[in-house]
């Protein structure tokens, strides 16, 4: 093992024999390059297809603590930008993956934040083709934060965005929501919440393709990651011209969630989730999307929450166990109490 | 009469003199003095042009000083001596109205007045028991006007033709129905049925909800505003249903009795009587237990010292109350949080699983108007819910504001409520309710369009709360026009000096504010207040030491987070321990050490929580906000008078923590601890504000926030301030329900 460090110093940032080490041992047989060259040389031949696309886009991800139940930081970066590209019909091909280490890091924990990257790759069918990394000084990041980059096909023909979402169209949710962020609080450890929950991190290409199988019409889907379930339905709405509205009683929910929600006063709509994303099919092709999802493991939870409105352009409410209605904002900053 | 022994006299009258009788008012006064000339409406009030001889000119003066209709309001009256056209007029007339104008045309709803609540129970009479009896001096007014001017085309009466006998009173300047608009009788108005599952059920309406209500039934009747729910509220059981259906489980239920019913179950003093008896006929609040009938169901207000008791305000109330000789419950008409329904199709939809029959009518409600709630305090009458029969009066705007801009204040979240400000009037709009529910932010943004509309207001620039998440600040910014942002207690302050008509330089003027939360300057979380300051600006000179509102709005809904979090600073976490062994105290302690949804606050509201927790008045989870605040209230209402407990002064910080340990080791009746507690707020704060103004720094005193609804709080500051200026809320909400007002002087203020 050429690598003896048990921690990462400047000295593997320099550009020198250190640096060159640490790529090979920790990344090499992990990423994918197509040649010694500081640049991936893709395929174009899925793009002679007349009508096909390019999907392409960019995330980065940090998280205190880096690894949690469920998953790590690794997990998070790789899943984070195929459903990216997943919710907007691309299937997702190449991705690349930028690190900025912070001196004294574990090698270790990098090691294994490289092996679950690799893992959740070959699951999304996605190769890792380029890469970087920047050391930086103790205190100017947390371990480590990681961007990718990702580019997927979108195959002649499929168009889902938010402006075809119609009044009467239903929104499925693809399992039970703010498991991540739930869990997240309670890996910080000091709220010694004591719970089971795991991050529902996940990779969602193979759900999208088979809600999009069943549900050739299927509109538009967001994947509620920062800001929750609450904060994808108001770009849709917004981003559609339409009205959501939700049913609370519909909302899928573990009651572990509820609960830490409850003590700490948080709402469970807001809480970030990273392998949950929320789609607009037709009415006539809810119960086929429905069944497909639930055949898929991502998939196995989902529900109809609700559905598209000719209300306010915009707005979503959620119709309340009360019965009364309840307008469902976008967060504005931090949550700052309202109630006088 | 000669021309040699005339004068002539032009006399302005300006004030709520439109729509009120006043016109045929003034002819009356001038046939009956003798005199000539005519009177008509304009863009500015009532102009009289009057010649006679002189001593009956000055008779008539007097008369526009004494004898004015019941629902006019004189602000002014101005004469100048008119120069009598040649020839002169042979006789008194009313001549058509001038152009519309600036100021509102409509004056808010009124009860029905003496003469008509005599002529529906005069057996034979052409009106007798009919249920829409009103004349010029009653009757719907704002609920419904659907456009301006004020005739009957633009209400909701334009689909009922007049009858010959309706139409000959309505055009005789003699007869008290002279241009009354909704005017209606049996064989032209509207008319009143009973239905049950749907189906109207043939007989007497009145008679047939009657019989429902006294076998216990829960009937929902449409109103001047709305429709209300109604039930016996002598029947417990009935409560009970009405409270299951309806779900409100604890928060205070109205009651509606005719005044010889009332009698038997209350005992109001004078005050409170004539607050009940005015022509805005409000809810008032009336301490429990002064009747002689025996004690009314605990249900219908469990854990209050008060119940809210109106009078009948129309002719279908007095015809019902008299049918059940009995008070009933009269609580607005809803699903749980949203607005009242206002519509017969919306009634069956809505309350059709409340409600085993509905009283309904023809008479479309135009607009939505709850019931205004208000109470008689040791220093007077003072509004707590401004709606119906208040709206849309207009305020004067104080001495120093002539040349402010058209202003639009936005107000706040939870009792949400607008503000115009144009030519010297400040138009507050009615109460609208929580803007997160949303139908309420419809009405809401309708209120914004009507108000407009009524006012003929074009805003300069838009006042709003400094709240970013506030629903009501996002609406203002959206607007695009310049905007002034104010600060929530600042917005209190001046909502008190502007009622109380303080000049815009009279001076700095010391503000306590005790109040739930509004966002401070420092963007801390405020309520605690002692804010020395003007219109213009204010300075913070003292506040209730923060405490961390332990999982954000959860606080606000559950008191035992307070108490928790200030026993913990008072060096108490073992008593919190005892007090509140189900609790999860730890994650939370551990969550307020994290900085986890747990922001800072002075909040007196929470305080108030936090002690009723400490008291064990306070519901694990409120179900209505101030229920425990109000609940420690009552209690404290049984303690009589008290001395405070000991606070900490740390330069500008109150520090209650010595309190909760003096209480701690105390251990005495609760009702005195409570008594101990507002007089411990009210000597900490009472005593800083009054340095200020015997230092020559603060001019007077003022009183606002939601926390100063509590009577007995601010009877105790009064006390301690004797001898210093107090102002006090009175017509103006001292809760968000005047926040717009302040808004709007700040804005006027900043804009002049
Ligand atoms: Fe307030
Ligand atoms: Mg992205
Ligand atoms: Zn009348
Ligand atoms: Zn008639």
């Amino acid at each position: 093992m050429s690598l003896r460090d048990k921690r990462v110093s400047l000295a593997h940032g320099g550009g020198g024999k250190a640096m060159r080490d640490l790529i090979d041992e920790i990344f090499t047989g992990v990423f994918e390059p197509d040649s010694m060259e500081d640049q991936a040389r893709l395929s174009a031949d899925a793009l002679r297809d007349p009508g096909a696309r390019l999907a392409f886009t960019t995330d980065s991800f940090v998280v205190t603590p880096v690894e949690f139940p469920g998953g790590d930081i690794g997990k998070l970066a790789v899943c984070g930008t195929v459903n990216d590209l997943a919710v907007g019909g691309g299937v997702p091909r190449w991705l690349s993956a930028a690190f900025i280490i912070e001196e004294g890091t574990d090698v270790d924990l990098l090691r294994r934040i490289v092996a679950t990257m690799k893992v959740e790759a070959d699951k999304a069918g996605v190769r890792i083709v380029t890469g970087d990394t920047k050391v930086v000084d103790r205190g100017s990041a947390d371990k480590v934060f990681v961007t990718t980059t990702g580019i997927g096909i979108i195959p002649p023909g499929r168009d889902i965005a938010a402006v075809h979402i119609r009044p009467g169209d239903v929104a499925i949710v693809n399992g039970v929501l703010g498991d991540h962020g739930a869990c997240i609080l309670g890996a910080r450890g000091d709220l010694a919440l004591s719970s089971a929950l795991e991050s529902d991190c996940a990779g969602l290409g193979h759900l999208m393709e088979a809600a999009l199988a069943a549900a050739p019409n299927l509109r538009a889907a967001r994947d509620c990651t920062r800001g929750g379930l609450a904060s994808a339905l108001n770009e849709i709405a917004e981003a559609a011209g339409v009205s959501v509205e939700i049913d609370e009683e519909a909302l899928p929910l573990r009651d572990e969630v509820k609960g830490t929600c409850e003590i700490l006063g948080l709402d469970p709509l807001y809480l970030a989730n990273e392998g949950r994303l929320v789609l607009f099919v037709p009415e006539d092709e809810a119960e086929a999307a429905l069944a497909a999802m639930r055949g898929v493991d991502t998939g196995a939870g989902a529900v109809i929450i609700g559905r598209a409105g000719d209300g306010p352009a915009g707005q979503v409410t959620m119709r309340t166990l009360f019965g009364g209605s309840r307008i469902v904002d976008m967060l504005v900053g931090e949550q700052l109490p309202r109630i006088c | 009469m000669k021309g040699q022994s005339m004068d002539g006299r032009l006399i302005r009258v300006r004030g709520q003199v439109q729509g009120v009788g006043f016109r045929p008012f003034v002819w009356g006064v001038a046939r009956r003095e003798g005199l000539v000339g005519h009177v008509l409406n304009d863009a500015e009030g009532v102009l009289v042009a009057v010649a006679g001889a002189p001593e009956a000119l000055d008779r008539m003066a007097r008369a526009l000083a004494e004898e004015i209709p019941p629902l006019a309001r004189v602000d002014a009256v101005e004469a100048v001596a008119w120069a009598v056209p040649d020839p002169a007029p042979t006789g008194f007339s009313i001549a058509a109205s001038g152009a519309q104008g600036a100021e509102t045309r409509v004056t808010p709803d009124a009860a029905t007045c003496p003469a008509c609540a005599a002529e529906i129970r005069e057996a034979g009479a052409r009106r007798a028991g009919y249920a829409f009896t009103n004349c010029t001096h009653c009757g719907p007014r704002y609920t419904i006007l659907r456009g301006l001017p004020y005739d009957r085309g633009q209400t909701t009466m334009a689909p009922f033709e007049m009858c010959p006998e309706c139409r000959a009173e309505y055009r005789d300047p003699g007869d008290r129905r002279f241009h009354a608009q909704p005017i209606a009788c049996p064989a032209c108005g509207p008319r009143l049925w009973y239905e049950e599952g749907g189906a109207e059920v043939a007989g007497d309406a009145i008679a047939l909800a009657a019989a429902r209500l006294t076998a216990g039934g829960i009937v929902a009747i449409k109103g001047l505003g709305g429709f209300h729910l109604a039930c016996d509220a002598t029947d417990a059981a009935a409560i009970s249903l009405l409270r299951t259906r309806k779900r409100r489980p604890a928060k205070p239920l109205a009651l509606m009795a005719s005044a010889e019913v009332l009698a038997r179950f209350a005992r109001p003093t004078p005050e409170e009587y004539s607050l009940l008896a005015e022509p805005a006929a409000p809810i008032v609040l009336i301490g429990k237990g002064g009747g002689k009938g025996g004690g009314l169901p605990d249900g219908l207000a469990p854990g209050q010292g008060r119940l809210g008791w109106m009078l009948p305000y129309t002719p279908l109330h007095h015809l019902l109350m008299e049918a059940v000789d009995r008070p009933l419950v009269m609580t607005s008409g809803n699903l749980s949080g949203e607005p009242q329904v206002i519509g017969n199709d919306e009634a069956r939809g809505k309350l059709g699983g409340f409600a085993d029959g509905f009283v309904m009518h023809d008479r479309d409600i135009a607009r939505r108007l709850d019931d205004s709630v208000e109470r008689v305090t040791g220093a007077g009458p003072t509004v707590l819910r401004r709606a119906r029969g208040r709206v849309p009066g207009t305020l004067p705007l104080p001495e120093g504001f002539d040349d402010a801009p058209q202003v639009l204040a936005m107000g706040g979240q939870m009792k949400a409520a607008i503000c115009l400000t144009k030519n010297g009037q400040a138009l507050l709009g009615h109460h609208l309710g929580e803007l997160d529910e949303a139908l309420t932010w419809a009405a809401y943004q309708q209120a914004l369009e009507d108000y407009r509309e009524l006012f003929d207001h074009r805003p300069d620039l838009v006042a709003v709360d400094l709240h970013p998440g506030y629903r009501a600040t996002q609406a203002g910014e959206a607007t695009g026009l310049p905007l002034v942002r104010v600060q929530h207690h600042h917005a209190h302050l001046a909502a008190v000096l502007g009622e109380n008509h303080w000049p815009l330089d009279g001076g700095p003027v010391a503000g306590i504010v005790l109040d739930g939360l509004g966002l401070g300057a420092d963007d801390t979380i405020w309520g605690g207040e002692l804010l020395l300051g003007d219109y213009r600006g204010f300075e913070r000179v003292g506040w209730l030491k923060p405490a961390p509102l332990a999982g954000g709005d959860a606080a606000n809904r559950e008191p035992w987070r307070n108490l928790m979090v200030r026993l913990d600073a008072a060096g108490l976490g073992d008593l919190a321990d005892r007090l509140l062994p189900e609790a999860p105290r730890d994650v939370l302690r551990r969550a307020v050490a994290a900085g986890v949804n747990s922001p800072l606050s002075s909040s007196a509201g929470r305080l108030f929580d936090a002690f009723a927790a400490a008291l064990g008045v306070a519901p694990g989870r409120m179900s209505y906000e101030g229920e425990a605040g109000m609940a420690l209230e009552a209690l404290a209402e049984g303690g009589g008078p008290a001395a405070p407990y000991p606070v900490a002064l740390e330069g500008a910080e109150i520090d209650p923590a010595p309190m909760f340990r003096a209480w701690a080791e105390a251990s005495e009746p609760p009702a005195i601890a409570a008594a101990r507690f507002h007089e411990t707020l009210a000597v900490a704060f009472a005593a800083r504000a009054r340095a200020l103004v015997e230092a020559g720094r603060a001019e007077a005193v003022a009183l606002s926030g939601g926390v100063l609804q509590n009577a007995l709080l601010q009877d105790a500051l009064i006390r301690h301030l004797a001898g210093v200026p107090v102002l006090l809320h009175h017509a103006v909400p001292a809760n968000d329900g005047g926040l717009a007002l302040g808004q709007a002087l700040i804005g006027a203020a900043r804009g002049i």
